[in-house]
């Protein structure tokens, strides 16, 4: 998809705008209707929302369980208190907002409160990574360098509508808090070609490839997936490792899959290339002594800019159409 | 004075006493603040918490949450009062494996239902354990206890105005206003008066009294309890730091004291002859 090379004038990508491409499948909401199908039959879920029950697909939620909603206001560190208040009275909230609000404004109500007494909390945010054209304000391009970092916290960066809707569920029946990166709106579905099933803590190898591996998470999975396609017919053969659970990381699949040799390993993220997906498999690999050659597809260590996502997308490098291009010309 | 207030007394009387003996122990603590709560503690401790000592987890429990985790001191004196931890622990204080850390957490002392401290957090934990409190049909009231520092975070208020939204009737917060923190008075710190103005505003009920007044503590617990309106409740409790030792009290800087080696037994004797000549 991102077929951007004929347009004029793209406008700035707003908060509602899906990822999707033109024509592509995409499901509506797949975490609201998950989290509802889920409740129906766990009384002790609760929903919380910090003004943003809209733009975070808790509106469906909402309007199914309105008895079991709260609206907590524009008041971010107050959403997490008292999700965690909440969760030491028994219930398991799912609190939303924003992933730049979660990981920045309100780090330390999520560590103090939620985390260091590994309270069932679920906090799902949109917006993660470069998902929005607003700028910095609402582009939480850190959010997994600023959460790695939290002892007891589960971290989620699922691909799609199939990831979402199987990863709610996953969320809930695991005891602790979780974090998890929510694609929203029109979210497309690709993983249910690909023989899939989330799994909490596993990364699943999507295809094989003798010249290279992608290690990916996120949407950059599903641009992964599409590039691994688009290379396939220059006869250039990648495979890709979908790594939805950033935090456990699946330790042993990815030391297996980037040790098996002759293959140049590339892990692509949504993501700053500081602290994210990349760095940490980075870590792994040097701490188990494999080598291979490694390169990172993120976004730059810096503030970036505002305006059209697939305008912002190529730019930033991570396109398909980019991601090609630098793969091109690593293997050459 | 009547049975019960003597009765309170002495409890204020002995967590003045059990907080001194753990300062000893480690030989610094926030003393100032320990002895300028032991009214506050006595009467929520030895009067309102529906309380199991044998079961601090009981369901029916209500909740007394520490915002203020520094203040762990005077808090486990009162937790010595109440019966759920015993006297003989309050040797190890502050020591290493030691069930009373310097600051109080969740995770290390029965009773202790949060790990405060990072200052600010108490009042929006509040707000979700009323909540749920709520939403199970649970009558338990929430207690959050914190200093007048915390009321220069802006989480505070957060939680303030959202405990107003949801006429949060099971939530009381006991405020103490010891004009004293890190940097100096709390009033030059960041003014945060007309204290009973703000709260009123956020649609609180509000009591001022004087936290060192005890038959004022008990009426002001009493009414915050039975108050039939449908809106939070906070009681504003202005304090002595370090109340019951004159010469603790005289002292200036005193939001984290130093006590010589040779001063805990005599603030102890001095206590002890204060509390003699009264009963």
């Amino acid at each position: 998809m991102s077929t951007v090379a004929t347009k004029p004038r793209l406008k700035t990508s707003a908060m509602i705008a899906s990822i999707a491409g033109e024509g592509q499948r995409t499901r509506p909401a797949p975490f609201g209707n998950a989290l509802v199908a889920l409740a129906q039959h766990r009384p002790e879920i609760v929903g919380m929302s910090a003004d943003l029950a809209k733009y975070t697909d808790m509106h469906i939620f909402a309007q199914a369980f309105p008895e079991r909603f709260f609206q907590m206001g524009m008041a971010e560190q107050l959403l997490m208190g008292a999700a965690g208040g909440m969760a030491k009275e028994g219930y398991i909230p799912f609190a939303t907002t924003y992933a730049v609000f979660a990981a920045r404004r309100a780090y330390d109500f999520i560590h103090q409160v939620i985390a260091e007494e590994n309270l069932n909390v679920k906090i799902a945010c949109a917006l993660p990574g470069l998902t929005t054209g607003y700028g910095p304000s609402h582009q939480a391009t850190e959010d997994l360098a600023i959460f790695r970092g939290m002892p007891n916290l589960t971290i989620i960066d699922p691909c799609d509508a199939v990831d979402v809707e199987q990863a709610v569920p996953a969320m809930a029946a695991h005891n602790g808090p979780v974090y998890m990166r929510l694609p929203r709106g029109q979210v497309p579905v690709v993983l249910d070609e690909y023989n899939y099933t989330f799994e909490l803590g596993k990364a699943q190898l999507l295809r094989d490839g003798k010249d290279a591996l992608i290690i990916s998470s996120g949407f950059m999975t599903m641009r992964a997936l599409e590039t691994v396609e688009k290379l396939r017919s220059d006869s250039v053969d990648v495979g890709v490792l979908h790594v939805p659970t950033i935090k456990p990381l699946d330790e042993e699949t990815i030391v297996r899959e980037a040790g098996r040799s002759g293959r140049l390993v590339i892990v692509a993220e949504n993501h700053s290339i500081v602290g994210g997906l990349g760095e940490a498999v980075a870590g792994v690999l040097l701490r188990a002594g494999v080598t291979p050659p490694f390169r990172q597809i993120a976004l730059p260590d810096a503030f970036l800019d505002a305006g059209a996502l697939p305008t912002l997308h190529d730019k930033y490098g991570i396109s398909t159409v980019a991601m090609i291009q630098s793969i091109k010309g690593w293997l050459n | 004075m009547t049975d019960k207030l003597s009765e309170l007394a002495d409890c204020a009387y002995r967590i003045r006493r059990y907080a001194l003996r753990m300062g000893e122990v480690q030989g610094q603590g926030y003393i100032g603040q320990a002895l300028g709560m032991a009214e506050i503690l006595a009467v929520a401790y030895g009067h309102a918490l529906k309380l199991r000592p044998d079961d601090p987890e009981w369901e029916g429990r209500d909740r007394f949450l520490l915002s203020h985790g520094h203040y762990a001191i005077a808090f486990y004196a009162a937790l010595i009062e109440a019966g759920i931890v015993p006297e003989e622990e309050l040797e190890t204080y502050g020591g290493d494996d030691s069930r009373l850390p310097m600051s109080g957490m969740a995770t290390y002392t029965p009773g202790m239902e949060i790990s405060g401290g990072s200052l600010g957090q108490g009042l929006p934990i509040a707000v979700g354990m009323a909540l749920g409190l709520r939403q199970k049909g649970n009558p338990a009231f929430v207690y959050n206890c914190m200093s007048d520092g915390e009321l220069d975070e802006g989480s505070t208020w957060e939680a303030a105005m959202s405990a107003s939204h949801f006429q949060l009737a099971n939530l009381i917060t006991l405020v103490d206003v010891n004009n004293q923190q890190a940097d100096g008075q709390s009033t030059k710190v960041l003014g945060f008066e007309p204290l009973v103005d703000k709260w009123a505003a956020f649609g609180w009920h509000v009591q001022r009294i004087s936290g060192n007044d005890l038959p004022a503590v008990l009426a002001a617990f009493d009414k915050a309890r039975n108050l039939a309106q449908p809106r939070p409740r906070v009681i504003l409790f202005d304090t002595k730091m370090g109340k019951g030792v004159p010469f603790l009290e005289a002292r200036e800087k005193n939001h984290f004291m130093q006590v010589a080696a040779a001063e805990w037994q005599h603030a102890i004797e001095l206590l002890d002859a204060a509390h003699a000549a009264r009963s």
